[in-house]
């Protein structure tokens, strides 16, 4: 599946906006974005390993937050999954 | 809201309005009654630099009756890579002024209201209240917060759009029903994390991109056509034209809009967003960092003490201006802690203050004893001790 990161975490992934991985759930894949790039992992988890509060993480176009089996739901090749972090810029 | 508007009230249209719209007017989605309902529609733009100017002169080309700006900057020649109400000429001048002089000669029948003031939890509700809808064309996380809320208890509908490098998010918050900025970010990221346009940067052309779709949803709205973007983000990435959308939905814990709120006046967003009151003893001292300021460097300096300015910029700004400093990029400094004299006392230097801060930070973790960051950056050397060094 591919994972797209943002613009204000490709820093930390290498200057690279996409990742493909062949994980099986979505946490599976965000674990594996994680061990592929490190520097990552302080800004989309917590301390205790949850997703932090304003890191939105979607599985195609929902919310990983509002399905059923949030991060433990099942991905396929075809998937995308989306980091979504808040953005201010205006001016 | 003006979609509610008895079509009986609503204000006729001049000979010169039928001529004027008349593209409008033969639309059906529009007609003469969709333009009647624009005349007698009042939006606040939140903010007249790079969302808030495609925005403003759109709404009042579309006909748009009353148009709120609420702005407190002044122009500034960086300004004007994007924001395209304002020029050359406008250097220095009230923000809000100049916007006011384009829209004026744009459309003279428009009604502009100047709210010349820092948008806050003291003034919000008593300048929102009397709009249709709002256009959050903001720059910072507190006010986002600040303008959603007030939104949300005023029961106006928020035309949402925000930008950083070439990515931009736009949506409708606060519509009746539907989520609030608050259901799709409960927290906000700790300051420093998210840069600012100002230390991230932007490209110029995607305030116009995602205003532009602000406006178009404010439209829209008042209109009451189409499907307004409630209940969806809209994703832009200019880099790869690349337009996706995501499923938003209000959430009934949502503090604000949820089904039970805990939030019911306006807060401090600043405290919200972790953001320290200004007082002074904590402006000095942030996160265990002591800040000097740019007139305390430029005494220091005079005074001939042994200081290490550590400029962790990237080398194309250096070029721009610099202040003599020693130039590692934040990216290489852990690399190069063998050039960063431990023994010397250390002021690290960046453009606006935020990317030395967490520089600093790390240095103080590495055991360097005497670090402090230079408040303000770049920026405020230009602005306070020495006007020659160029802004960017």
């Amino acid at each position: 599946m591919t994972i797209y990161i943002p613009t204000p975490l490709r820093a930390f992934a290498g200057g690279k906006d996409t990742l493909e991985v062949h994980a099986g759930t979505v946490s599976g894949a965000l674990d594996e974005l994680t061990e592929v790039f490190p520097d990552l992992r302080k800004h989309l988890f917590t301390g205790e390993g949850k997703l932090r509060a304003f890191v939105n993480v979607y599985l195609n176009d929902e919310d990983v937050r509002y399905l059923p089996a949030k991060e433990a739901t099942a991905v396929s090749a075809a998937d995308t999954l989306s980091i979504v972090p808040s953005i201010a810029g205006g001016v | 809201m003006a979609t509610a508007t008895m079509a009986l009230e609503l204000p006729e249209l001049t000979r010169d309005d039928l001529s004027r719209y008349s593209r409008h007017l033969i639309l059906p989605e529009v007609g003469e009654e969709g333009q009647r309902k624009l005349k007698a529609a009042r939006v606040l733009c939140v903010g007249t630099g790079g969302l808030g100017s495609p925005l403003a002169l759109y709404l009042a080309a579309a006909g748009v009756g009353t148009l709120g700006l609420v702005d407190f900057d002044v122009v500034d020649e960086s300004n004007l890579q994007r924001q395209i109400i304002h020029s050359t000429a406008d250097i220095g001048r009230k923000k809000l002024d100049s916007a006011a002089e384009k829209l004026e000669a744009l459309n003279p029948e428009l009604n502009v209201v100047k709210h010349d003031t820092l948008l806050s939890s003291a003034n919000a509700l008593d300048i929102l209240k009397d709009y249709d809808v709002i256009a959050d064309g903001t720059d910072n996380f507190p006010t986002r917060y600040l303008v959603n809320d007030a939104c949300v208890l005023l029961g106006k509908p928020n035309a949402y759009g925000s930008i950083f490098r070439f990515e931009g998010q736009a949506s409708v918050f606060a519509a009746e029903n539907g989520p609030c900025y608050r259901c799709l970010y409960p927290e906000p990221p700790p300051p420093g994390l998210v840069p600012s346009c100002a230390e991230g940067g932007v490209l110029g052309i995607l305030p116009g991109l995602v205003g532009v779709i602000q406006a178009t949803e404010t439209i829209k709205l008042i209109l009451g056509i189409g499907s307004p973007l409630i209940g969806r983000l809209l994703l832009v990435d200019a880099l790869n034209m690349r337009f996706r959308e995501l499923k938003l939905r209000r959430n009934p814990e949502c503090p604000v809009c949820g089904d039970h709120p805990t939030v019911t006046r306006l807060i401090d967003y600043q405290q919200f967003c972790g953001i320290a009151p200004a007082a002074k003893e904590e402006i000095a001292v942030k996160n265990g960092i002591p800040q000097m300021s740019v007139t305390e460097l430029k005494r220091r300096l005079d005074a001939g003490d042994d200081l290490f300015i550590l400029d962790v910029r990237e080398p194309f700004e250096y070029q721009i201006a610099n202040i003599g400093g020693t130039l590692i990029p934040q990216g290489q400094v852990p690399h190069r802690l063998n050039e960063i004299d431990r023994d010397r006392e250390i002021v690290v230097q960046c453009k606006s203050g935020g990317r030395s801060q967490r520089i600093a930070e790390f240095l103080q973790q590495e055991g360097y004893p005497k670090v402090t960051n230079l408040a303000g950056g770049i920026l405020a050397w230009s602005n306070e001790v020495d006007p020659s060094v160029p802004k960017y």
